[in-house]
């Protein structure tokens, strides 16, 4: 389904307008702020996204104190690194992948998503095509996201409570020695939903190049 | 319900369609509808539970042919109007005719607005309160097999299914009465873990337990008795299981990846210490 893309060109289509006209009329009910609706959206466009998830990751492959204290209390390590729990971040658990295990992440029901680290979900991981298939087919799922997990047991979480699930992913190999920083650069959000691996840091460097 | 929302396990979707360099929002309407949304849930007119069920209810075929803000921006009209902050015909010309409640216009929280305020009504969702749990880590437990018309949280596809509770999670407001007005009913939630062949079938060879996080009043005691549930699980399982070693047993019985049992008890604990401060 794509969702979301019918949109682009049609700055009046019908939600568009409805959207319009329930803005009006809440702010003269005394409900929304404009400028308060403005902040809202800067904070999920710009401060709250995958890289916040990125600096716990490397945080807990550097610092085993700190990784300890990630599985015990997620929601608390989390914090630590300024990233404030907000809406969907209250209540944590942090899985970590292994030589045997890869954790997947899924909503079946909706959208569930660890938004204090990840920032809101992409369009396909809210999709029917997902949702549906994570559950009873994650391999073949995980082939079409080109992710190799070999042999490895999958643990597909189903967030249907309000528990918010956040993969560590495997530290990839050559990366000793690095810094924090460039670590951080090494995971990718799908790695952290399950649906992807850090990257070596010779595939970062091949894709920086292809960027310039 | 057993909504078209419920989609774990269906067929026919096809392949899951990404899109390169994806931004956050695709239109600007869908940020106005994405912030008015979490501003009224701030203010409290409507709480989480509540708003999925307000998308649930969406028609099959509407549901699955709108994008993922026009199911919100439906569910937010309908629960302003529900809860009677704003009727159909002020929705419909954009303009106030009378004011809204007090109670929708009141300070935003404790933090003043936006994000902070929606925290508060984030955090009253799990209760901070020492509640006997029914259950304990390792038990063999079964999915209900309920069918309820209104919102609730358990999947079809764990409907009878056989799982090991892994981690006790504390305790929570329960979304079937909670998305009704029909009080908090406070009560432990569960990650149960069940396994692939439990779920899928005999002929399912991945090893690919899932685990689904269960209110309490979703599961019973596996009282077929607990070796037989484990028994016929192998039985099924037959081969694949000691090449595999995934049977719900042996599951329970390794240490998990996350952490141990024994820590996810203290967590609880510890939480609900933390939050009787609050």
């Amino acid at each position: 389904m794509s969702e979301g893309h019918d949109h682009h060109n049609a700055p009046l289509s019908e939600p568009a307008q409805r959207v319009k006209a329930l803005e009006q009329l809440l702010v003269e009910k005394g409900l929304v702020n404009p400028q308060a609706l403005d902040e809202l959206i800067d904070t999920y466009e710009r401060r709250v996204g995958p890289r916040n998830g990125a600096r716990v990751v490397a945080r807990a492959w550097t610092d085993p104190e700190y990784r300890k204290r990630l599985l015990d209390n997620a929601a608390g390590a989390i914090e630590e690194l300024g990233f404030p729990p907000g809406p969907q971040g209250e209540h944590m658990m942090v899985v970590e992948n292994t030589p045997r295990v890869h954790n997947l992440v899924v909503c079946t029901l909706c959208s569930c998503y660890p938004w204090s680290v990840l920032g809101l979900p992409p369009v396909w991981y809210k999709s029917p095509a997902y949702r549906a298939r994570a559950v009873n087919d994650p391999r073949g799922l995980l082939e079409e996201f080109e992710v190799g997990v070999r042999d490895k047991d999958i643990r597909v979480w189903d967030s249907s409570s309000e528990m918010r699930y956040f993969v560590i992913p495997e530290r990839p190999a050559g990366t000793e020695g690095l810094s924090e920083d460039e670590l951080a650069d090494l995971v990718t959000r799908d790695s952290m939903i399950g649906t992807g691996l850090a990257q070596s840091p010779a595939r970062r460097a091949g894709e920086n190049r292809a960027a310039r | 319900m057993n909504g078209v929302h419920d989609l774990g396990g269906m067929h026919g979707f096809g392949p899951v369609v990404r899109e390169q360099n994806e931004p956050v929002f695709h239109a600007d309407w869908e940020k106005r509808t994405f912030a008015m949304t979490l501003t009224a849930m701030g203010r409290g007119v409507c709480n989480v539970d509540e708003f999925r069920r307000a998308i649930e209810r969406m028609p099959p075929a509407s549901y699955l042919a709108a994008s993922y803000y026009e199911k919100w921006l439906h569910a937010v009209e309908a629960l302003l109007v529900e809860k009677g902050v704003v009727t159909r015909e002020e929705l419909a010309s954009g303009h106030a005719a009378a004011p809204a409640p007090p109670k929708a216009t009141g300070p935003l929280g404790s933090g003043g607005g936006g994000v902070e305020s929606f925290d508060d009504s984030a955090v009253k969702l799990r209760f901070n309160k020492s509640f006997k749990p029914g259950f304990k880590v390792g038990d063999r437990v079964v999915a209900r097999n309920l069918n309820p018309e209104h919102h609730t949280r358990l999947p079809r596809y764990a409907h009878g299914k056989r799982g090991v509770i892994r981690h006790d999670q504390g305790v929570f407001v329960f979304p079937d009465t909670h998305a009704h007005g029909q009080g908090n009913k406070p009560q432990h939630v569960y990650t149960v873990v069940f396994e692939a062949k439990e779920l899928w079938g005999p002929d399912h060879n991945e090893r690919a337990p899932v685990y689904l996080d269960c209110w309490e009043d979703y599961l019973e005691r596996d009282r077929i008795a607990a070796r037989p549930a484990v028994k016929s699980s192998a039985k099924t399982a037959g081969q694949a299981v000691s090449k595999t070693k995934a049977s719900p047993a042996k599951l329970a019985a390794k240490g998990p990846a996350v952490k141990p049992a024994a820590k996810s008890a203290s967590r609880s604990r510890a939480a609900a210490k933390k939050g009787r401060k609050r």
